[in-house]
């Protein structure tokens, strides 16, 4: 249970609630005990401060903990009664409830339990604590502490661990139950065990780091000793005060998101009923459920399940290696026996997914992983004292140099361990070894796995063909459509097509046709508290694999569990799926279930068949079939289908309920699955394989008619000659990529996790209905209910088998991606666009009024969730009343759209105009041209206002932000929400090259994430990053509407952003995949009620703006938007269209016939766009506006911004599909107190005044004002952030570009540089750091020299030792460093210029580079140069096996070349590495230089080389042609 | 879409006439013949728009972004499928149609449009070569009978679309062929007659049922129609003409247009005995004589072509509008019908004889000697106020020996049927029906084509036949009908 946190309400969900944070430890690795270490670890706390957050009141922290060993001493002194000797004993914090009668009965609960499982309660201490370091909120929810103290008893010593694990798990049962049965929820009733072990004690709660030992006195109490000290500061996207919520856990404390969360807790439930366990007999009903709280945070239910498998008899190694493993099953060579060791458990137990940096501590051990993808920062240090410091950062603790003997980080997907008791300290590869030791994994899976291959043939072949295939495509909705824009590409290409232009097609329930039942699902993705990954690019960490077969009893740890069927992916062709259906070997029996029903029997029937099939799903489980075959075929006159992801979630969630899920796998035979979205979900809800036979039976016809063409032979052996197999080959392999696209999105990288996680929300289904069918899928506009939903199946049926039909006919056509005039109703029609633009050009407000007549009379076409609102009736007022049409049109702003995607008339003509009206544009992703930045002659502006720093930070340079009057870090956009981008080769023209800051020709990708974002705190650092860079401009967040996006934007506002944006679905304009542009996001409507609603609720309103876009047309929009919560207001498509788009959705292909999307310049001469068109547009707007508040009764817009009570729903015009709908969800008003704001009025306090870089521009005001070289000395430590950029903005704002002459300002540091050291670096600096440094260092740099090395009394070597942190020079686009170390992982990423040496690098180095030099001396982690498509890095390859670990997609590894221009660049790059840090490793490559120079392997990537022949080429003939001139 | 980058590689090309010698000795098509490859090369200009604003200039909603992609593709099957899919007779609106689709086409905004009846045209065409286009009967019958009066391109596509929906449809035409207009108004040159009766022999193996010669309310009454059938549908076009009550309007040699150009194609069917057609049993002709067409419209070029290919001495043309724009004024901006100066091939012919059109400019009397016209009186029109002023002082004479009117209809003849049936006629005396059921005040009696919109184009026809076949089987059936459906009202550009 919760407590502390507010219920439900309105649009907001605590089930939304995210947490990020700082966490470490401190350890003696000898076992060593001493009050020092708590102290000392508590001071790592303070030092991770940053990383977590305060709310409203600056006392207010997210919570704050500590995991200690049992101080005995200090306990036998205290507690006032008898202990028995050490180990005899548990203990343990317990929050109880303040008030006495309750607080007695959850004692009492305690007691009853521990009595019941042998244990004898020894008596309770009150726990001295001091609230007056408590904010006004932490206040008002603090619980009672008290300490619990639990005798052994009859207990075992061995089994007394557990004995304690049920004791407190029956006591949370009985007393959850008793809450429940009075409905008691509120903070004040909260019952919590902190933790209740003989070994460990936890001490945690609502307060900053440096309460801690404030608030709990026995912390700071001399005579509590521990050898280790577990800390953990907490990051949450709210302000309440939530006690329970503090890290650690009874187990763990995390940094990072579980993002399979709802899939794994679902599938633990699952194997609940096949829990036995010999030593625990009967008390096993105590174990359950596993995951107590199912709405808890993503950490509470790691817990969870991490204490349950340890409690249970694994170890906490072992346990961690289950939930955590490694990216085991890719091409990295694992040993056999550790292979086998993660697939034997891979068949029992779905990857907890996500990113992760989880410490989990027994009392003996502490272990430390992280996520397979490494997407969090975890750095240690050794000591000769035997230390060992852990923890997010370096530098929380300072050491003496000579102390240190080693200084390392953490791989992607590895672990360490602390084992006090055995005195040492255990690396990845050993702890591995050992668990991979214990069992021969390797052989059981040999013996027990099996694959498809090895099933028998079927006795019966495949179900032939329909006969009228077009009547079945009829009866499953089809259209021309699904053919010719989703499958035939497929077939065609292996991919998903792509579209562009966005969605303007009404959401699912909205429509007037009957759509397909899975456009009620909308995806979610990940945004701020979990990056995205990069299906493509980094494919070592994804995998479709899916185990078929029952699930076993997870308790026994014998060889059975991996008797599993593996699919490599999971669509069936057609005779797969009879292998599967005929099946009958030991383990695997199939069945099939007819998923139609009776047409005649209406839409009761289908209500009527669903409970049908649970009872026979049931019956067939007890029958032992393992494999039911849901099938739709044979739909008839007779006969309609059931919705195939209905019927598919219904029997996986009654199967749930039932306790008999995990002994089948459900399977799916249906010709409904035709695109991507069709499949993910139907995984997401619990099927595991899927037999797409009519999306087959198409391809088939369509080879048969030609429309897709035969294959030309030759080439491809028999088999693969047939033009059918080739394209369902094809087809299957773009659903598969699809799928990684999908769950990648959401930050996923495996198919089993993802399989029934619900990653998905629903948009106009009725609560009723998805609560039975859809169990624990949000949805919240309620809608259509299953009848209305087998209405819809109906309809279809009586078209397709209508009598006097002519069976053959041509399907629908439609009309969903492109405009068909029998099709799909599009808000962009062309009745808008000519209307539009007729009006804009001819400046004539009468056409504009048609226009938005056209838009706002939605009686026949509902479309958008606003067209179903209506204004209350008010009294009026003047119109001379209201506030200015130019004070309006300041809140508007253009969507980012890039120079690159649109042309430079049509970028610049945006910018002039939303410049006159005082509104700001948008550079969109990719810099802008500096001659831009000063005015025009004629007064026009050309600059965008707004500069927009995306994932790819093309173009982002110091003189590039500090021309901003606002900096927007783009998190999502509404096309694609969770994907990158690519701008092809091609489309990189020499001007788009230089302003992007790469080599014309050469292909630029834009990663998913951003590589220094992975969760809230991160963008709490990069928008201080911003800040510092700019710290005249605002800095943006822009997130994409989702369930959850309010809480997301709760974490910004508290990562002091001034102003956030959220983006409807709708709306859109980058080339994106057509699933991603359709089916993931959601209307802005709901996202920004969301997040106002939930701004408010956390009293977080007052200090951050609030903007909306996503189609956003007319002033009615506008006035809807600001009383939903918005105070500005984006326009993209329709600005787009003021100065002529068409909505060709050709974007992509650079064919824009008028000249606005396209580099090419015949076409761009027809740009025909002007200024005035588009200040005329935002003029009418402004003036609609103007009207609707005049009728409204309102003077000015912030009257009206949250005002809900002027809305209604208008009952009016609903139609029969969407008349369940009910907005009061979005129309709800949190209660706040007068004290609250509700819209911004209070700015952000960026904590600047303070910090270093004022001194550093103080010191260096010789060289800023006069160029005078300036030399400054100075310590440095982690809490000094982002160090010198403020300095170096200082330097662009005066000195432009070029900044100032190599070297006058001279900065040397000594000590642990915090984050984004020298982030944005301007030319003329050299900064030198004699220490070491933490991530982002160089971020961004433009210019000047960085360089590090370690202190020269350290002990240890300095290149297998970490110098650095994670993401280092992201996006950097000139200048050198020189970094005497190994880095973490991503050195490089995105690097466009910069040069630099480093003498080691994780994982994914040099990842999406464009240009500039690296050379590695020393040894690379996995994925090298994955995406990298200019620069050149050179490796030294010692060990001969840089080769298995670089990426060869896109680049050459080859050996340096002889050209000497090269080998002067290499060697001078390591001569000054030598000179400039004193590396031992650059000295002594330089002495034998002609040997060592054969170990490097150059890595050439392949575009680049192309572009740079080509160039050659070019710059010959240009030099021919001019010598022919001259003789 | 074949080739995206096809509109910036070819430009528009289309089939040129012939010389205008040449044309005028017969009156049959001629018109320069474009190969396959031609017309493919020509498809791949279409850009497959998101928007394709070429499907709201076609009142039939062609879905011509499919069919431009299909030819392309050298698919011309499927081509026939698809264009066939909305337009019941792609071979009369691929030769007659003015195109408004071009008009609106995405290239014509900075580039000649795509040449979308070019490729229709082609189509068909190749569909009745390689024998595609046969009768499909209807798989079942719903034994509900159907009236259809008039056998114009809305009476035909009604016919059609009823008769694949089941029901027994038997058309009443006046005259003595099947067609309206397209059999007897469109000159020859510009549709040949056999493809009219091509298409009507279709209909008749489809089973849709022909009574000729009959003129309802005068042959059969409405008391008999509505005994017999299920349903009735009015298609009997807009036949009064616009007349000129001045001067000399009585005098021989001065005829409407539609009592000129059927005899003309009656002619080419070798029909005999013409004069019976004329009200007042006059065979006319042009042959050697001098001839004034009045009416700037389709019918005054039909008129001017047909005489000039009869022999005429010469033709003039007056027009009482202002001589439209080269170019698309500001306040006619695309996508709308581009309200520009288009000279048709007649015209082109005329002038290239000598005659030429005279705009702004109003007859004020006809003279005449012995009941015959010999000339006419005009005068000039000032129309800058935007309303016709004579300018004083601007009378000519011209002298004439045939003078056509072809200024227009003003809808359906008031005798007849319709005053039998008594449905409500809406205030520009077209038949009154509700808008979305296509019903008129009399239940069971609906409506379509010129007579309910007024005088307008084949294509529109096509479309309204289209759409009241839709509303009758609704109608009939009593639930909503399967027949295709378009949004059939004009896009408010």
């Amino acid at each position: 249970m919760t407590h502390g946190l507010p219920p439900a309400q309105g649009l907001y969900d605590p089930r939304n609630e995210h947490d990020a944070c700082g966490v470490g430890f401190l350890a003696n690795i000898k076992g060593a005990k001493s009050h020092a270490i708590i102290r000392r670890g508590i001071q790592v706390l303070c030092n991770l401060h940053h990383r977590g957050a305060v709310g409203a009141d600056p006392l207010d922290g997210d919570g704050a903990g500590c995991l200690i060993q049992i101080p005995d001493a200090l306990y036998r002194e205290v507690c006032g009664f008898a202990l028995p000797i050490t180990g005899d004993y548990g203990t343990g914090l317990v929050f109880v409830p303040r008030d006495e009668k309750s607080r007695a009965a959850c004692m009492q609960a305690l007691k009853q339990a521990a009595e019941a499982h042998d244990l004898k309660l020894l008596g309770w201490r009150d726990v001295p604590t001091d609230n007056k370091a408590l904010g006004t909120i932490a206040r008002t929810t603090e619980p009672t502490v008290k300490q619990v103290f639990i005798g052994r008893g009859k207990v075992t010593p061995k089994k007394f661990e557990l004995a304690l694990y049920l004791a407190r798990k029956q006591a949370e049962n009985t007393v959850k139950r008793e809450h429940l049965a009075r409905g008691a929820k509120g903070a004040d009733e909260l019952f919590y065990v902190v933790s209740l072990s003989s070994k460990t004690v936890i001490y945690k709660g609502m307060f900053l780091a440096h309460s801690l030992d404030e608030y709990y006195a026995d912390l700071g109490d001399e005579r509590a000793v521990s050898a280790l000290a577990l800390v953990h500061q907490r990051y949450s996207t709210n302000t309440f005060p939530t006690w329970d919520r503090a890290h650690p856990y009874r187990l763990v404390a995390h940094n990072g998101e579980i993002n399979t969360l709802r899939g794994n807790v679902n599938r633990m439930k699952a194997r609940e009923a096949l829990f036995a366990h010999p030593e625990i007999g009967e008390d096993v009903r105590d174990l359950k459920p596993v995951i107590l709280d199912e709405h808890g945070s993503d950490t509470a239910c790691f817990d969870n399940a991490l204490e349950f498998l340890v409690r249970t008899g694994r170890s906490l190694p072992h346990a961690m290696a289950m939930l955590m493993p490694a990216a085991w099953a890719t091409k990295a060579k694992l040993p056999r026996a550790l292979k086998g060791f993660f697939e034997y458990h891979a068949t029992m137990m779905e990857p907890w997914d996500g990113p992760a940096n989880m410490v989990a501590c027994d009392g003996e051990r502490i272990c430390a992983a992280l996520d397979r993808n490494g997407l969090r920062p975890a750095r240690y240090l050794l000591t000769t004292d035997n230390e060992i410091l852990y923890a997010s950062e370096m530098g929380t603790l300072d050491f003496p140099p000579e102390k240190i003997v080693a200084k390392a980080r953490l791989a992607p997907g590895s672990m360490i361990m602390v084992d006090t008791a055995r005195g040492v300290f255990l690396e990845d590869d050993k702890i591995k070894d050992e668990l991979a030791k214990a069992h021969q994994y390797a052989d059981w899976i040999e013996s027990y796995k099996i694959t498809l291959d090895q099933l028998p043939a079927p006795a019966q072949p495949p179900m032939p063909r329909h006969e009228h295939i077009r009547q079945q495509q009829q009866a499953f909705g089809y259209t021309v459509e699904d053919l010719k824009v989703v499958i035939a590409p497929m077939a065609i290409d292996g991919q998903e097509p792509v579209g562009s232009m966005g969605d303007d097609t009404p959401v699912a329930i909205l429509s007037n046709r009957p759509r397909p039942f899975y456009n009620y699902f909308k995806q979610l993705f990940a945004q701020v508290t979990n990056p995205p990954i990069d299906p493509i690019r980094e494919e070592i960490v994804m995998s479709l694999t899916q185990y078929v077969g029952p699930a076993r009893n997870i308790l026994d740890a014998g060889p059975e569990h991996c008797r599993m069927l593996e699919l490599d992916q999971p669509i069936l062709g057609d005779m797969e799926l009879e292998q599967l259906r005929q099946a009958d070997v030991e383990g695997f029996r199939g069945t099939t279930l007819s998923i139609l029903f009776e047409a005649k029997a209406g839409p009761e029937g289908m209500e009527k068949r669903l409970e049908e099939l649970f009872i026979q799903a049931e019956r067939a489980v007890d029958n032992g079939f393992t494999l039911l075959v849901l099938s739709d075929r044979d739909v008839d006159d007779e006969k309609a289908p059931i919705p195939a992801l209905l019927a598919v979630s219904a029997i996986h969630h009654h199967l749930i309920r039932v306790g008999k899920r995990s002994q089948c796998s459900l399977i799916l035979e249906s010709a409904e699955p035709r695109e991507v979205h069709h499949f993910a979900l139907l995984v997401g809800y619990g099927c595991t394989a899927i037999n797409p036979y009519l999306a087959i039976d198409s391809i088939q016809d369509m080879v048969d008619s030609g429309v897709l063409p035969q294959l030309d032979g030759n080439t491809a052996a028999d088999e693969e000659h047939d033009a059918v197999y080739h394209y369902t080959k094809h087809y299957i392999k773009a659903i598969g990529k699809g799928l990684l696209k999908v769950f990648s999105k959401m930050g996923i990288s495996t198919l089993q996790s993802y399989c029934s996680a619900q990653i998905f929300e629903a948009v106009g289904l009725s609560t009723a209905f998805v609560e039975k069918y859809f169990t624990g899928t949000p949805t919240r506009i309620e809608g259509a209910g299953v009848k209305e939903i087998a209405e819809e199946c109906l309809s279809r049926h009586r078209v397709a088998f209508a009598p006097l039909i002519d069976p053959n006919r041509d399907l629908d056509r439609g009309g969903f991606y492109h405009w068909r005039r029998d099709g799909e109703f599009h808000m962009m029609n062309p009745e808008v666009i000519a209307l539009l633009q007729h009006s804009v050009r001819a400046n004539d407000r009468s056409t504009f009024k048609r226009y938005a007549n056209l838009i706002d009379n939605q009686a026949k076409n509902l479309c958008t969730l606003r067209g179903l609102f209506k204004f209350k009736d008010t009294t009026a007022i003047p119109i001379e009343q209201v506030e200015s049409a130019e004070s309006i049109t300041k809140r508007f702003v253009t969507g980012a759209m890039s120079l690159g995607s649109i042309g430079t008339e049509a970028h610049e003509t945006l910018a002039i105009a939303m410049n006159r009206i005082g509104g700001r544009s948008n550079t969109g992703e990719g810099g802008e041209d500096p001659r831009r930045f000063e005015r025009d002659a004629n007064g026009d502006w050309r600059r965008s206002a707004i500069k927009q720093v995306a994932s790819g930070r093309f173009g982002v340079t110091p003189f590039y932000l500090v021309n901003a009057a606002e900096l927007q870090i783009k998190m999502a956009q509404g096309a694609k929400p969770g994907e990158g981008g690519q701008l092809p080769g091609h489309k990189v023209t020499d001007y788009i090259g230089w302003l992007r800051h790469s080599v014309p020709g050469v292909t630029l990708i834009s990663p998913p994430p951003h590589h220094d974002i992975y969760s809230i705190e991160d963008l709490a650092q990069l928008i201080y990053d911003l800040k510092n860079a700019n710290p005249q401009a605002n800095v943006s967040v822009k997130l994409v509407s989702e369930v959850g996006v309010g809480t997301v934007a709760a974490g910004v506002a508290k990562a002091h952003a001034d102003l956030v944006t959220i983006s409807g679905c709708e709306g859109g304009t980058g080339a994106s995949p057509v699933s991603s542009i359709k089916h993931a996001g959601i209307p802005w409507e709901l996202g920004l009620a969301e997040t106002h609603q939930t701004l408010v609720l956390n009293d977080l309103r007052g200090r951050i703006k609030v903007q909306t876009d996503g189609m956003l047309r007319t002033g009615r929009d506008v006035v809807i938007a600001a009383m939903l919560g918005a105070e500005e207001f984006g326009f993209a498509t329709v600005a787009l269209v003021t100065v002529g788009c068409i909505m060709m959705r050709k974007c992509h292909l650079d064919t824009c016939p008028v000249g606005v999307a396209t580099q090419n310049e015949a076409l761009r001469k027809k740009f025909n766009g002007k200024p005035d068109h588009v200040v005329n547009f935002f003029r009418f707007i402004a003036d609609d506006v103007r009207e609707h508040m005049a009728k409204l009764g309102v003077r000015t817009l912030d009257e009206l911004v949250g005002r809900t009570e002027y809305l209604e729903m208008n009952e009016a015009i609903k139609h029969w599909k969407s008349k369940g709908l009910d907005y009061s969800k979005i129309l709800a008003k949190p209660k706040a107190g007068p004290a609250v704001n509700t819209r911004c009025c209070v700015a952000q306090d960026h904590g600047i005044a303070k910090i270093l870089d004022r001194q550093l521009i103080e010191k260096a005001a010789p060289a800023l004002e006069r160029q005078e070289k300036v030399v400054i000395e100075m310590p440095i430590r982690n809490s000094n952030r982002t160090a010198c950029t403020m300095l170096s903005s200082e330097v662009a704002r005066r000195y432009g570009e070029a900044g100032l002459p190599a070297g006058t300002i001279d900065i040397r540091f000594t000590g642990v540089a915090g984050q984004s050291f020298c982030a944005f670096l301007s030319n003329g600096m050299n900064v030198s750091l004699v220490g070491d440094a933490n991530d982002y260092v160089g971020k961004g740099m433009a210019g000047g020299r960085i360089v590090i090395h370690p202190d020269p009394r350290v002990t240890y070597r300095w290149d297998n030792n970490a110098i650095v942190g994670n993401t280092v020079l992201y996006g950097a686009t000139g200048g050198e460093a020189y970094l005497a170390g190994a880095s973490g992982e991503r050195f490089g990423v995105r690097n466009s210029g910069a040069r630099a040496v480093i003498e080691g690098v994780g994982d994914h180095g040099c990842e999406y580079m464009t240009g500039g030099h690296v050379v590695v001396l020393g040894k690379t982690g996995r994925n090298f140069a994955a995406g990298m498509s200019g620069g050149i890095a050179w490796v030294l390859d010692e060990d001969r096996r840089f080769g298995g670990r670089c990426n060869d997609g896109m680049v050459d590894r080859e050996q340096v070349s002889a050209d000497t221009e090269e080998l002067d660049v290499l060697k001078s790059l390591i001569e000054n590495h030598a000179r400039l840090t004193g590396s031992a490793k650059a000295k002594q490559l330089l002495t034998s230089w002609d040997a060592n120079l054969k170990k490097f392997v150059k890595v050439f990537p392949r575009e680049y080389r192309r572009v740079l022949l080509e160039r050659a080429k070019k710059d010959a003939t240009d030099r021919i042609a001019k010598e022919t001139v001259r003789g | 879409m074949g080739d995206p980058k096809g509109f910036m590689k070819h430009t528009r090309q289309v089939p040129k006439y012939l010389p205008v010698d040449l044309r005028l000795a017969n009156h049959e098509e001629h018109i320069e013949e474009f190969s396959e490859e031609q017309v493919q090369t020509q498809a791949s200009r279409c850009m497959d728009c998101g928007v394709p604003f070429c499907m709201t200039g076609c009142p039939l909603g062609n879905l011509i972004p499919e069919w431009n992609d299909l030819v392309f593709r050298g698919r011309w099957k499927e081509a026939l499928a698809a264009l066939h899919a909305t337009n019941n007779f792609p071979e009369f609106t691929g030769r007659v149609c003015p195109a408004p689709c071009e008009n609106s086409c995405v290239l014509g905004i900075n580039e000649p449009a795509v040449a979308i009846k070019l490729h229709e045209v082609s189509i068909v065409d190749k569909g009745f070569a390689m024998g595609w286009i046969k009768p499909t009967l209807p798989p079942s019958r719903t034994g509900k009978k159907v009236a259809i009066i008039g056998s114009g391109p809305a009476g035909l596509a009604c016919a059609q679309q009823l008769n694949r929906a089941g029901h027994a449809v038997m058309v009443f035409e006046k005259s003595d062929r099947a067609g309206g207009l397209l059999m007897y108004g469109i000159p020859h040159y510009k549709l040949r007659k056999e493809k009219v009766q091509r298409r009507v022999d279709l209909l008749v193996a489809e089973g849709v049922e022909f009574t000729f010669s009959c003129h309802v309310g005068v042959d059969v009454t409405w008391e008999k129609l509505k005994a017999d059938y299920d349903a009735t549908v009015i298609c009997t076009g807009a036949e009064q003409p616009r007349d000129l009550a001045i001067e000399g309007r009585e005098l021989d040699g001065v005829h409407f247009a539609m009592e000129f150009l059927p005899q003309s194609n009656r002619r080419n069917w070798g029909d005999e005995d013409l004069a019976a057609l004329h009200p007042k049993k006059q065979a006319i002709g042009a042959a050697h004589k001098k001839v004034i067409v009045i009416g700037g419209g389709d019918t005054g070029s039909d008129c001017i072509g047909t005489s000039l290919r009869q022999g005429a001495a010469n033709v003039i043309n007056f027009e009482l509008l202002p001589e439209p724009p080269g170019a698309r004024p500001n306040n006619n901006p695309w996508p709308q019908w581009a309200r520009v100066k288009r000279i048709s091939s007649s015209v082109e012919e005329m002038t290239a004889k000598g005659g030429d059109v005279t705009y702004s400019v109003a007859t004020k009397r006809f003279t005449g000697e012995a009941g015959k016209v010999t000339g006419l009186v005009t005068v000039k029109l000032d129309w800058s106020s935007g309303k016709p002023v004579e300018v004083p002082g601007s009378e000519e004479t011209y002298g004439c020996d045939l003078v056509l009117l072809a200024m227009g209809f003003l809808g359906p003849r008031k005798l007849g049927i319709v005053e039998q049936i008594g449905c409500a006629l809406d205030p520009r005396s077209n038949v009154q029906t509700d808008p979305d059921t296509r019903m008129t005040s009399v239940p069971g009696v609906f409506a379509a084509g010129d007579a309910r919109r007024g005088q307008s184009l084949v294509v529109w026809a096509i479309s309204e036949g289209r759409e009241v076949a839709r509303c009758v089987d609704s109608w009939l059936m009593k639930h909503e009908s399967l027949l295709p459906s378009v949004r059939i009202e004009a896009f408010a550009y």
